[in-house]
């Protein structure tokens, strides 16, 4: 007997309490007992930004598979859509930690009293009341249409209509028009604005290539989790092999979005832009290489198989090196501006406090995947998906 | 010397099915025709997976080291020029170059490891056994000895037990 209602055990919801408890413990040491309130700040917007983003992400892969009509997708559907339940949460949080001072502590445009002539000439866009109303619209979008993207992939199922098939089909079309403008201008107003000098017209698109890699990767270790528990034995090994593939590829597009934008900076050697880079060089050398074999090299060598993309001993242990990885890559965008070379590092505050955000991020989705059917019985493309089959 | 003996269908399904039929008899089928690829053919004849692919990364990786050396023996050794106040040995500057050598050598590779196992290209000769393969006919192909003519009439009769049409033996 197939098990499709997903029951958290007590067990898994201690763990997770366990690790978002290590979280606030973290979370309290930095503030109380140690390295300053710019490294709790900053560390407090990687992990919101990055947990908000797999949510978002999550989301893009339900929709984008919605739109393109692919049926293998319909198997693992459901994990996107649980992931997806975090935008709110994670919404709520980044929109207070803006407000109980985050904003101050780690965007220099802030503080109007002392801006010099280049961050003067910006402050039409960057504002504070302009920022707040760009992220609430932003945040208070993404939430709606991911409640309504539920409610109405739920009908799908329930109900097996072609109405709700196409109208989730509509529904994705303009989350996915929406997601494309608003990724890019919260990756400008969170990540970029830190350091509001410098600009780099690729950066929406890295940015998003690099949440892209880590979705997928989560989707995976969670479709794992669910399966060490017994559940989702609908998933096959074509299944597996199509979100392998997808990891392999999103690796390689983060690298290469990685080198386009390095490569241009480097080569026409502009001060007003290579002083991002040298700003990472001069105090962040290790970790800056670092980020790159584990993210491109170590996913490109290991996943160039069929069989590495067909089994989980494989792909497990990438999924978690590409977590880290884009994790990493989002502490190189942060950190530099918004800490400094010689105050920042990876202690306790870091592994504590990411450890909290990945059990209440993990907390959220499981308690979704509860909510509904794993499998979408009645989806048109059901069958179809359980009889694909992929050859390279 | 050798003769072939050829039948076709005129269905994939049929051909999966008598495939497997003829295949448990003992017959060696020494190749399938086909106007499209077919699922689950490969699996029924019991084909080992291309090794295309480990030829393509062997030549990708010849292609990205020859590139990438070669770069840096121009650069520093043999003709040095400073562009902008670049080092000489300026790694960002080789990717593309050492990229697009990896993708053009696994390229080539592949094409010439394709043609050679296959048997194709120019100065190859190979036997036309029906012209309808590129059309609507899947045709299977048997390999038999002329003089063993006593297996000719019992692979005829399995073929024929399997539904297959049209089966004609050719030298």
């Amino acid at each position: 007997m197939e098990k499709l209602t997903f029951k958290l055990t007590k067990k898994t919801i201690t763990v997770f309490v366990v690790m978002i408890a290590i979280g606030l413990i973290a979370l309290l040491y930095g503030v109380f007992g140690g390295p300053g309130p710019e490294r709790v700040a900053a560390n407090l917007l990687l992990n919101n930004y990055y947990f908000l983003s797999l949510g978002l992400i999550g989301l893009f892969f339900v929709t984008v598979h919605a739109i393109s009509e692919s049926a293998w997708h319909t198997s693992v559907g459901r994990i996107g859509e649980a992931m997806a339940a975090f935008i709110p949460v994670g919404g709520a949080l980044i929109l207070l930690f803006f407000v109980l001072g985050g904003l101050h502590a780690v965007f220099e445009w802030t503080h109007e009293d002392h801006l010099d002539a280049i961050l003067l000439k910006k402050t039409p866009y960057l504002n504070e009341p302009f920022f707040y109303i760009r992220s609430v619209l932003f945040i208070g979008v993404w939430a709606v249409m991911a409640h309504y993207i539920r409610k109405v992939s739920l009908q799908v199922d329930h109900n097996g209509d072609i109405k709700y098939f196409n109208r989730l089909r509509t529904l994705s079309a303009v989350f996915i028009v929406f997601y494309a403008l608003s990724s890019v201008v919260t990756s400008w107003d969170w990540l970029m604005s830190i350091d509001a000098h410098w600009f780099s017209t690729l950066y929406g698109w890295y940015v998003f290539s690099s949440m892209l890699a880590s979705g997928v990767a989560m989707i995976i270790i969670v479709l794992y989790i669910l399966k060490r528990m017994g559940y989702m034995e609908h998933v096959n090994v074509e299944h597996l092999h199509d979100l392998g593939k997808y990891l392999f590829g999103f690796s390689i597009f983060w690298a290469y979005l990685w080198y386009s934008q390095y490569m241009l900076i480097w080569y026409a050697n502009i001060p007003e832009e290579t002083v991002y880079f040298y700003e990472r060089h001069k105090n962040f050398e290790g970790i800056f290489y670092v980020n790159l074999i584990l993210g491109f090299l170590i996913p490109f060598f290991a996943l160039m198989t069929r069989k590495s993309k067909r089994t989980f001993s494989v792909l497990i242990p990438v999924s978690v090196i590409v977590i880290i990885a884009h994790w990493v890559d989002l502490y190189l965008l942060i950190m530099p501006g918004a800490v400094g070379g010689e105050k920042s590092g990876i202690g306790l505050l870091e592994v504590g406090l990411t450890i909290g955000f990945i059990g209440l991020f993990l907390l959220v989705t499981f308690w979704t995947l509860t909510k509904a059917p794993l499998a979408s019985k009645k989806h048109p493309l059901y069958k179809e998906s359980l009889d694909y089959h992929t050859n390279y | 010397m050798n003769k072939y003996l050829t039948a076709y269908y005129l269905d994939e399904e049929d051909l999966l099915k008598g495939l497997k039929k003829i295949m448990s008899k003992g017959v060696e089928v020494s190749d399938v025709l086909t106007p499209f690829p077919v699922h689950g053919l490969d699996k029924v004849l019991g084909l080992r997976r291309s090794r295309l692919s480990v030829v393509a990364f062997a030549g990708g990786a010849i292609g990205a080291t020859l590139g990438f050396l070669f770069q840096a023996w121009v650069f520093t050794r043999a003709y040095p020029i400073n562009f902008g106040g670049k080092p000489y040995f300026a790694v960002p500057s080789f990717m593309p170059v050492t990229f697009e050598l990896a993708v053009l050598f696994a390229a080539f590779s592949m094409v010439f490891a394709f043609l050679i196992s296959n048997n194709l290209g120019p100065g190859s000769k190979n036997i036309i056994h029906d012209e309808q393969i590129t059309d609507d006919r899947f045709l299977l192909v048997v390999k038999m000895d002329e003089e063993n003519e006593e297996r000719i009439k019992v692979v005829e009769n399995i073929l024929s037990d399997a539904g297959a049409q049209g089966i004609t033996l050719k030298a």
